[in-house]
């Protein structure tokens, strides 16, 4: 359903596989979540299916990244149900612990544990979360660090890297616990223009994967190229959601129109 | 079109085409006259500071070196040191000479000085891999084993009441470890309670049967006879080893969500907070027999060790708290987002953070706990300090030697202090990964 879209681009590459199954990921009906009196995010309905890459985009203050955070409870929501592969997120503590290891998360200042070394940011959650041997463990984030092309710096501290390859480390510390569904909260905000393509680079290379990925993030070049579905949010609503093509060729809504105009007018 | 012309006189087009090697930095200048020169004479102002500053650096050695340099280390009483100087200035120091064991140890029996010597070298054994990550982890058994050790070297008396005492703790953790995967909490009051039942009921009947088929019996030691410098040490490196973790729990349980815990925690700090340390001594030494059944014979030193911990867990828990509010909110995140639960994340991500933020709070409390130790003495406890104050200085022999007393003293906790303040600058050069 996505494929024609994409393929009018001309600038992008046909992507490789990247099939969407009628699978649910991510099951969200009638969310509000409210800041004390402050009505953040206002009856939120999104059904993500398995392999979807979703870019949420909107002004700041929009209620996009409190809405990804609902879906790993780093935010509570008040009302409404979110339901993540098949649980249902409620108070359970247990649950909420299931769903995040299911759930990997990329933030905006990266966050990486600045005690340990690359290496070991990537296996402390297999290791006692998953219980992974640690022999195991270090394999596995070999192979994810090679993937995200920084298998070098394994032995050196998050503070010795660059904003560019801490955003890939970061991806890398998720991918290690095997996540059905990636959240990336803003994952190039916080670097330098010249940084931003590498992570992106990797971020194409997972949704190539078949991964499901949910993006908060300004970069319309990776939403026309990867997304299959943009959202726009303003004041806590969703305000439309379409294929990159139309939603970006002939938005609906004004204030999409003014959004667009704005951050892609120079 | 003039303007243009005139911006770009001014803006002359540059391309670099072949980049610019690196250079070594230029050479330091150096020199002692160059050096004080920029240090000490650099303005008229900063000449007069260095001179006067100069002249009560001299000033002090010339008033403190003859009284060093002249002291008398042996003499019997303080008259015989004042004949041996004839007049002239000098410390008598022969009370060090004379007294040390009286200062080191106080009443402890001194043909058991040895025993209390081998304690204090295991437990610098016993430190070392608490102190540096290099040495073996396996030598942790030993740290783990050396308080039970050391308590029956200084107490003497029967081995079996250390043993009895670690099977008690064995025996709660190993209920803790097998109910743990139902709920944390609930494990630990189970264990807690398992070990308590233990010391209780099971351990007084064990001790006295075992000792009576293998007696591993050393000489007892009653606690009134533990003094001098000894009691400080001891009081010293049990209460910071004890309000450390209990100072930690009491940051965590204040910064938690449960109303109950977070309560009991701010209530606990605030209070011993807000009661100086004597008093908290005084209770210790004299109220708490009020609140026990009479006849309990609980140890006067043990009641100072819990009086002097709580006080000082109280302001641990306040100095983790600040590391603990230091860190940015985005590693709790991080860590919540890939699912470690709570205790998972503070021991394995907050926890050795927020210590090491708090590295040099926690080090001034424990250097400040090491010199309250001498407060025992107001509630005569003969400490080093009471010791001195007591049968040192009201002897006929030594009546009025303070300077050289007090001096040694001094001496003595500063150079246990300073060892801990370096300690703790080289653990922050260690623990720095940061490279800010």
């Amino acid at each position: 359903m996505t494929d024609t879209s994409i393929q009018t681009d001309p600038a992008a590459a046909p992507p490789k596989a990247m099939a969407i199954s009628d699978e649910v990921a991510i099951d969200i009906q009638g969310m509000n979540k409210w800041y004390g009196a402050f009505h953040v995010l206002r009856d939120i309905n999104l059904t993500v299916y398995r392999g979807e890459r979703i870019v949420i985009c909107g002004p700041s203050g929009s209620g996009k990244s409190t809405l990804i955070r609902c879906i790993n409870a780093l935010e509570e929501h008040q009302q409404g149900a979110i339901t993540v592969d098949g649980t249902r997120l409620s108070s359970d503590l247990k649950n909420i612990d299931k769903i995040r290891s299911e759930v990997g998360m990329c933030f905006q200042h990266f966050n990486l544990f600045p005690h340990l070394t690359i290496l070991e940011n990537c296996t402390l959650a297999p290791i006692w979360v998953r219980k992974t041997p640690k022999k195991e463990a270090e394999a596995t984030a070999m192979h994810f660090l090679e993937k995200v092309k920084i298998p070098e710096q394994a032995d050196k501290y998050p503070g010795q890297l660059s904003g560019g390859q801490q955003q890939r480390v970061a991806i890398a510390r998720s991918l290690c616990m095997r996540p059905k569904i990636m959240l990336f909260d803003e994952p190039t905000s916080a670097l330098d223009p010249e940084m931003i393509k590498e992570v992106l680079d990797t971020m194409i290379a997972l949704a190539e994967d078949g991964m499901t990925m949910l993006c908060v993030t300004h970069e319309m070049g990776f939403a026309r190229k990867v997304a299959n579905r943009v959202i726009f949010m303003d004041q806590g609503q969703i305000v439309e959601q379409n294929e990159p093509e139309p939603f970006f060729n002939d938005p609906q809504s004004d204030r999409t129109k003014l959004f667009l105009s704005q951050i892609l007018g120079h | 079109m003039s303007t243009a012309s005139k911006s770009s006189a001014r803006i002359k087009p540059f391309v670099r085409h072949d980049p610019l090697p690196a250079k070594a930095p230029p050479m330091a200048q150096s020199g002692i006259a160059r050096w004080l020169r920029e240090n000490l004479f650099s303005s008229p102002g900063n000449t007069v500071m260095t001179l006067v500053a100069g002249y009560a650096l001299v000033w002090l050695a010339m008033q403190i070196g003859p009284w060093l340099l002249n002291g008398v280390w042996s003499a019997d009483s303080i008259r015989d040191c004042r004949e041996q100087l004839e007049g002239a200035t000098g410390g008598c120091f022969a009370v060090i000479a004379e007294r040390w064991p009286q200062l080191l140890f106080g009443n402890y029996p001194s043909e058991h000085y040895g025993r209390a010597g081998i304690a204090f070298i295991m437990l610098f054994v016993a430190l070392a891999p608490l102190l540096f990550i290099e040495l073996p982890r396996k030598m942790l058994w030993f740290t783990g084993l050396f308080p039970f050790i050391a308590y029956w070297l200084i107490w003497g008396g029967s081995l079996w009441v250390s043993v009895m005492a670690l099977a008690g703790l064995v025996a709660g953790a190993m209920v803790y470890k097998r109910l743990e995967w139902r709920s944390a909490a609930g494990a630990l009051a189970a264990g807690i309670v398992t070990a308590f039942v233990f010391w209780m009921f099971l351990s007084g009947p064990l001790v006295a049967g075992l000792s009576a088929v293998v007696p591993l019996q050393l000489a007892p030691v009653e606690s009134g006879e533990i003094g001098g410098f000894m009691i400080n040490f001891i009081l010293g490196t049990t209460c910071i080893a004890l309000s450390l973790p209990l100072g930690i729990a009491l940051a965590l349980g204040r910064q938690s969500n449960l109303p109950i815990i977070k309560g009991i925690c701010v209530l606990f700090i605030e209070f011993i907070r807000g009661v100086p340390l004597i008093t908290l001594l005084f209770v210790a030494s004299v109220m708490l027999a009020y609140f026990l059944p009479p006849g309990t014979n609980f140890d006067l030193i043990l009641r100072v060790i819990i009086m002097i911990t709580l006080f000082a867990a109280a302001y641990m828990a306040e100095a983790i708290r600040g590391g603990l509010a230091a860190l940015p909110k985005g590693q709790y995140e991080a860590a919540n987002s890939l699912g470690l639960d709570y205790w998972q994340s503070m021991r394995l991500i907050i926890l050795p953070q927020a210590l090491k933020i708090s590295i040099p709070s926690i080090v001034n409390i424990a250097i400040g706990l090491f010199k309250d130790t001498t407060l025992v003495s107001i509630i005569s406890m003969f400490d080093m300090l009471g010791m001195i104050k007591g049968p040192i200085l009201s002897s006929t022999d030594w009546f009025g030697v303070y300077w050289e007393l007090y001096a040694f003293a001094g001496l003595l906790f500063f150079v246990f202090t300073y060892g801990i303040s370096q300690y703790s600058q080289y653990l922050e050069r260690k623990l720095a990964t940061d490279h800010r």
